[in-house]
């Protein structure tokens, strides 16, 4: 090491490099320099910038790239119609490659450097969970489009996914009172969303009077691909003579092998369904649904529901996307919901300052694409109905069954101990996101 | 002892640090010098990621043990800071529970397992984000260098621990979060960490730690110790016949290293705000291996450089070019190795030392597999 | 266990009021008396509701009306029409390839206007009604299968009203596999419906227990208010049949192993070539895998476009394309990357890491980011059973394929002038060269070939687990720690490094669960390691070393 010379004028060079090399990088950043602190003013003329935090690369491309493509077919859409409050919109993608870190690194990034004026993004409940305090910290607005397992109200946040009580109940009252499902198989990945529902589940079940002989609940590990050995557990545990189901949780890409090997050991839907949170238009594009027909899936939006409007919609993004076999699934309606009520919000507050359109964003009412009104309520969430779908040859899903009208979210679950006592209101006088009604007050969270 | 390289780095750490801090703190917001809160904390992060840059080189460019898992070590001392960060929120969680940190509220256990108690005082986390690593380090390490693993199989199981690792953290069981990892954190020994003061503090903190280290490992290499680790690295077999004992020396550095990453992933966590399970990811540590060879393995400079440098790059890829951002980095990655085999500190020196004992490879056990695979095949 | 109460309106589980109506149905077959007129059946297939459907389903089976089995088809088929409106006479049509007719008369009829019709869609328990519906037809079929599928389904039901149905075709059964499921339903039947003498019983109960298999244990473990002699010969029969359960599930365990270290054994073969002949870490490899993977989507594609009458062999031509598309990808990633990195084996870690994600990236740019929908052949779908044993017959296929490919890479390896050319290289280069090989072709070959082994793994993974760009990332870690295991270079080495990787996974999974499983055989791993540091099969001789 020691042989490692250098004269004068090479050490100061390698200095001046690196620093020159990091001030640049710094500067390369789009507008660092020049822009200012923290709290994020954004102008009040020019073009309005909004935020697209959606992976397009990684494990989670697959889901969240479509989500990327329908924002933009909204804000251009929304430019065409004259933008909002004469002000036309400017996407701002990036990129967070499926890294929980780098979401909340590019969420930092959208709202004090590009100032965007709301964010439309994410999809795992981590992701969301790393970037909420960056949202809470710099006042941004976060729309969140997926389904989740509820307990959480953040002010920043406006959830137009589905909370457990808007999809995985009515699913499960659906295989009991409709198909007379006697014992539950509740299959899931590994991780939060699969364990929260489940326990809301088993509670509920339990509440329902079954018993936990008739319950089995299995957890398997991400891109879990050898299923043979669950299956046969699941057949085994459906030979008892009562009507068996399964309520799956397993996440995007296990559910392919999953359902190829329920075809491969001989199980028909008839015999044991399969009603699946997590399996889309999306998920089901890349597969051969042949096998997998007569299974069942619950979401508060199908591509084939049959509205004047949905038709409209979709035919627009296949459009948009010069491809006829794009498809358009749940979370992309919740994305079409959501853009729409923060465009009503700007416009009823009047301006793009985050405060104001927090607060007009309540009440908000936007027609949904199954032929109703989606409203956002004071908890954040918006109030959907519950459809269960067949899956058919097609890839698409068969309505079997619809709530007979919109469910409300219930963001913290009555069935769990530790949150049956609140409810999120940001409404004032309560404003606050986790208030405990038996105790009387705000717990634990933040308030307007 | 400190040569010019040294000397350079440490103005550059030291140097660049103190100024983005002060161009923080001093200027006003709107004023066109002014590096944002969100800029101190992107260099703050940078700044540990070479900290684990200058851990690999030590036991890579030193001691010629290619770890593809010291991402590993780094998460093990991000998770003992997030212990303590969770404890620290109280009861300003969600469920505003005393003593239980959200995530073990919701799954429902009643009590804080054996294994959280104490991560209340910081004094008890930091020692633990380096003592914790250390002794898995010196477990695996033990067991390794005794039995003479080696070479590939040696990274091969480098990597298996991490992704073990990986896969146990996932687990909701473990209580550590699971796959949501820990989050949301509000301060840390008192100091709220919103705010810029606090950015800005982390980074500074960061870069000492950063120099700190630097010097030690300078100090180690530039020792008999050190001369021992380069014999070993280059000659394994004889310097054993020599008389050294090249476990005893490679433990010791691969239990240094492992320290060293501890600390700076507990530094990371409080400045990303997040520690979750996929920090053990096998990619992790191969990026961090990745960023050693850019800047020039057995350098540790080099280290420095290479991490800031990779990290830049993908911030500022990762924006301007989302839908291709991979093919750049790809590429960076084939080019240096291609035509920068000592890196970019290697390109300033090749010249004058041309000469200069390059760090060899450990040796390959060479393949005469294939004559006994044709034997056994065809008996 | 609660008490199954025999038939019933409401569909609950196993087909008990479709059969008696079945079994009605049936005996109609066999006794010359008229069709019984049924609430118009018609009508309810027309309803929106489809509790009703599933109803008219079972009425139309019932009625002996002639046109039952063409309606009740066209229904299952998806080619059922009705009117979109509620209308009195409730209209129904079937769409046939030469036009539409009307679903009663059978009649061809002028198609009304599209906007009018609405296909009569079915759900799960609607299709349950028709499976119902053919099964009664098929008792009678003259085809051997259909009647041990109807068979199957009497056993299911195990419905008392069956009773005389089944008695009456069993005298006439002569086949021997469908007769003794006869008797068994006969017996599920009789044990039911709780009346019939004990020795009748005793019999029934031994039938069963000879069964042996879930259902049956199901069955049995449901029964209760039997008489005491009864009741313990159930009890006795249950643990029988749990006992010899037991022993199959310990074989199924084995089964499950070999299957998952056959595919171990494909994703790693490619690499114990490159890395133990060539020294070689190739990152890349598993991108290898996703590129065989995409070229057997590729080939489905064209031969669907092409001819589609050659659907059922897409993958006797994807396994050649596979292997030559990767090979030539590996033979241009030799002679551009690899060839400049010899004897840095650290250095073609990194590079090929970073060509890793290169290539991700670029089939991500080509064939987007999602999964795409490669179908397996009939030829590869269903299970083989084995007394207890369900083997799904796309694993036997793999099995087969892994064990072929290995051994014709060893063939390849040990006769044949190429092969003999890559020992030779491997064993002393400079030599080599001297005696007139041409080293720099036969290293582009090499690591053609084990590219091109890992492009037909490909085609075998894209049968069971998803095709995208990140199919590689979930075999490399897998691959590298088989070939450890196997000890560098040696076939057989890795071969058994597979299978015992596979078959300790899928032993320790039932008790301890997946993700655990996984993790004891990593940490399982590194402990080995440590007693044989170079793996299984360590190379022998000595190793030169600095």
């Amino acid at each position: 090491m020691s042989s490692e010379r250098f004269t004068l004028d090479r050490r100061q060079l390698l200095g001046a490099g690196i620093a020159v090399a990091a001030a640049s990088g710094l500067t390369a950043m789009p507008g660092v320099v020049t822009e200012a602190k923290a709290a994020p003013a954004a102008p009040e003329t020019g073009p309005i910038k909004v935020g697209i935090l959606h992976s397009l690369s990684g494990t989670m491309a697959i889901s969240e790239a479509p989500l990327k493509d329908v924002m933009l077919m909204l804000i251009a859409e929304q430019n065409a119609k004259g933008g909002v409050m004469g002000r036309q919109l400017q996407p701002v993608v990036v990129d967070p490659a499926s890294n929980w870190p780098l979401f909340a690194e590019k969420a930092k990034q959208l709202l004090s450097v590009d100032k965007v004026a709301a964010v439309f993004g994410c999809w795992t409940s981590v992701s969301r969970k790393s970037v909420l305090p960056v949202f809470e910290q710099l006042n941004g607005i976060l729309l969140y489009p997926v389904q989740y397992e509820g307990q959480e109200c953040s002010r920043n946040v406006f959830y137009t996914g589905a909370a457990p009580n808007q999809q995985a109940i009515p699913a499960v009252d659906y295989l009991m009172n409709q198909v007379g499902v006697k014992r539950w198989v509740l299959e899931g990945t590994d991780y939060v969303y699969p364990r929260t529902t489940n326990k809301i589940l088993e509670a509920y079940l339990k509440a329902k009077g079954v018993a936990p002989a008739d319950m089995m609940i299995n957890y398997t590990p991400f891109g879990y691909s050898d299923w043979q050995a669950e299956v046969a557990k699941i057949k085994a545990f459906g030979s008892a003579g009562k009507k068996t189901a399964v309520v799956s949780t397993i996440n995007g890409d296990a559910n392919v092998p999953f359902y190829k090997e329920l075809g491969n050991q001989g199980i028909k839907a008839t015999d044991i369904p399969v009603v699946a949170f997590s399996v889309g238009e999306q998920e089901l594009a890349g597969i051969d649904t042949k096998p997998l027909v007569g299974h069942l899936a619950a979401w508060n939006y199908f591509e084939s529901v049959d509205t004047p409007l949905n038709k409209e919609v979709v035919a627009a993004f296949k459009k948009f996307a010069k491809d006829d076999k794009r498809v358009f699934n749940d979370p992309m309606e919740a994305h079409y919901i959501g853009f729409n009520m923060w465009v009503k919000a700007v416009e009823k507050a009047g301006t793009t300052d985050h405060d104001a359109v927090i607060d007009a964003m309540i009440g908000v009412a936007h027609p949904n694409l199954t032929g109703d009104y989606a409203t956002m309520m004071p908890n954040h969430h918006l109030t959907k109905p519950v459809l269960i779908g067949e899956i058919q040859g097609n890839g698409m899903f068969n309505v079997v069954w619809q709530t007979p009208g919109l469910v409300v979210a219930q963001p913290w679950s009555p069935y769990l101990p530790e949150s049956k006592n609140l409810i999120g209101d940001w409404l004032p006088p309560m404003s606050c996101g986790s208030y405990d009604v038996v105790a009387g007050k705000c717990v634990g969270a933040k308030k307007a | 002892m400190r040569d010019r390289l040294t000397v350079a780095t440490l103005a550059c750490v030291l140097g660049g640090a103190a100024l983005l801090a002060a161009l923080n703190v001093l200027t006003a917001p709107a004023s066109a010098l002014h590096v944002p809160g969100f800029v101190i904390s992107l260099v703050g992060k940078y700044l540990c990621y070479a900290i684990l840059a200058l851990a690999v080189d030590l036991v890579w460019g030193y001691a010629g043990i290619l770890t593809l898992g010291h991402a590993a070590f780094f998460a093990l001392g991000g998770y003992c800071m997030g212990m303590y960060l969770m404890r620290e929120i109280g009861t300003r969680g969600v469920y505003a529970n005393p003593v239980l940190p959200d995530f073990m509220v919701f799954i429902g256990w009643k009590e804080l397992p054996w294994y959280w108690y104490g991560f209340n005082h910081f004094w008890f986390a930091l020692p633990m984000a380096m003592i914790v690593p250390g002794a898995l380090a010196f477990a695996f390490g033990w067991l390794a260098f005794r039995s003479r693993v080696s070479g590939v199989y040696l990274s091969i199981i480098t990597q298996a621990l991490t992704y073990a690792l990986l896969l146990a953290f996932f687990r909701n069981d473990m209580g550590f979060g699971g796959n949501n990892g820990m989050t949301d954190f509000k301060d840390i020994v008192g100091i709220p960490l919103n705010r810029d003061s606090a950015s800005v503090g982390l980074m500074l903190v960061t870069a000492v730690v950063l120099a700190l280290v630097f010097v030690l490992a300078r100090a180690m290499t530039r020792s008999r110790f050190g001369r021992v680790l380069i014999a070993v690295r280059d000659a394994e077999s004889r310097t054993r016949f020599l008389g050294y004992r090249p476990e005893s020396y490679k433990l010791v550095v691969w239990v240094f290293s492992a320290v060293i990453a501890g600390i700076g992933g507990a530094l990371y966590v409080p400045q990303v705000g997040i520690i979750n399970p996929s920090e053990f990811a096998p990619a992790n540590s191969i990026e961090a291996v990745i960023w050693v060879a850019v800047g020039g393995r057995g350098t540790l400079a080099g280290a420095i450089l290479g991490a800031v440098l990779v990290n830049l790059g993908k911030t500022w890829l990762t924006s301007a070019l989302p839908e291709i951002w991979l093919f750049a980095i790809g590429a960076v990655f084939i080019v240096v190795t291609l035509f920068l085999p000592r890196g970019i500190i290697g390109l300033f020196t090749s010249r004058r030392s041309a000469r200069a004992p390059q760090p060899a490879d450990p040796a390959e056990p060479k393949p005469a597999a294939i004559e006994s695979t044709a034997r056994e095949a065809a008996g | 266990m609660a008490c199954r109460s025999s038939g019933g309106g409401r569909r609950r589980g196993l087909l008990p009021a479709g059969v008696i109506a079945a079994a009605l149905f049936a005996l109609l077959l066999a006794l010359p008396t008229a069709a019984r007129a049924a609430a118009d059946p018609f009508a309810e297939l027309a309803a929106t509701n489809f509790d009703v459907e599933a109803q008219g389903v079972r009425d139309l089976a019932v009625s002996g009306n002639p046109r039952a089995h063409a309606v009740i088809n066209a229904l299952r088929d998806g080619k059922l029409w009705a009117w979109k409106w509620p209308r009195p006479d409730a209209p129904l049509f079937i769409r046939t390839d030469s036009g539409i007719v009307d679903a009663r008369t059978g009649a061809a009829v002028a198609a009304p206007a599209p906007v009018n019709l609405r296909r009569v869609i079915v759900n799960d328990s609607v299709r349950a009604a028709i499976e119902t519906a053919e099964g009664a037809l098929n008792l009678v079929s003259p085809v051997v299968a259909a009647r041990l599928k109807a068979a199957e389904a009497l056993f299911q039901s195990a419905d008392a009203g069956a009773l005389p149905l089944i008695e009456q075709a069993l005298a006439k059964e002569h086949d021997p596999s469908v007769a003794r499921v006869l008797r068994e339903a006969h017996a599920a039947a009789l044990l039911k419906s709780n009346t019939g003498s004990t020795e009748a019983r005793l019999a029934a109960v031994d039938e069963l227990a000879e069964r042996a298999d879930l259902l049956a244990r199901g069955l049995l473990a449901s029964l209760h208010g039997q008489p005491p002699q009864v009741a313990a010969a159930i009890a006795a029969a249950v643990r029988s049949i749990d006992r010899s359960l037991q022993l199959w599930g310990l074989l199924e365990n084995v089964y499950y192993g070999i299957s998952l270290g056959a595919v171990l054994l494909l994703a790693a073969t490619g690499l114990a070539i490159t890395f133990g002949v060539m020294g070689v870490i190739n990152m890349a490899h598993g991108e290898m895998v996703m590129v065989g993977a995409y070229t057997t989507f590729v080939v489905q594609q064209l031969i669907a476009a092409f001819a589609p009458a050659l659907t059922q062999f897409g993958l006797l031509f994807a396994v050649p394309a596979a292997f030559l598309a990767a090979g030539l990808l590996g033979v241009i990633i030799e002679r551009t990357l690899i060839r400049f990195l010899y004897g840095r084996p650290l250095e073609t870690l990194l590079a090929t890491w970073g060509l890793s994600l290169i290539l991700q990236q670029a089939v991500r740019s080509i064939f987007g980011p999602t999964n795409q929908d490669v179908t397996s052949p009939d030829w590869m779908s269903g299970a083989v059973h084995l007394g207890g044993l369900v083997l799904t017959v796309n694993r036997l296929w793999i099995i087969l394929f892994a064990l072929l490919v290995l051994g014709a890479l060893m063939a390849t390896l040990r006769w044949g002038g190429l092969g003999r050319s890559i020992r030779a290289v491997t064993q002393n280069r400079r030599m080599a060269a001297a005696m007139g090989i041409r080293t720099p072709v036969i290293d582009a070959l090499t690591f053609g070939l084990g590219s091109g082994v890992a492009g037909m793994a490909g085609v075998a993974l894209s049968q069971i687990d998803n095709v995208s760009p990140n199919l590689g990332q979930n075999y490399i870690i897998d691959s590298f720690i088989v070939v450890v295991v196997g000890g560098v270079g040696n076939l057989w080495g890795t071969l058994l490094g597979a299978l015992i990787l596979g078959v300790v996974d899928k032993f320790v999974e039932p008790f301890e669960g997946a993700v655990l499983a996984k993790i004891l055989v990593l940490v399982l791993l590194i402990l080995f390691i440590q007693r044989r540091p170079q793996g299984l099969f360590p190379p022998k001789g000595r190793v030169a070393e600095a």
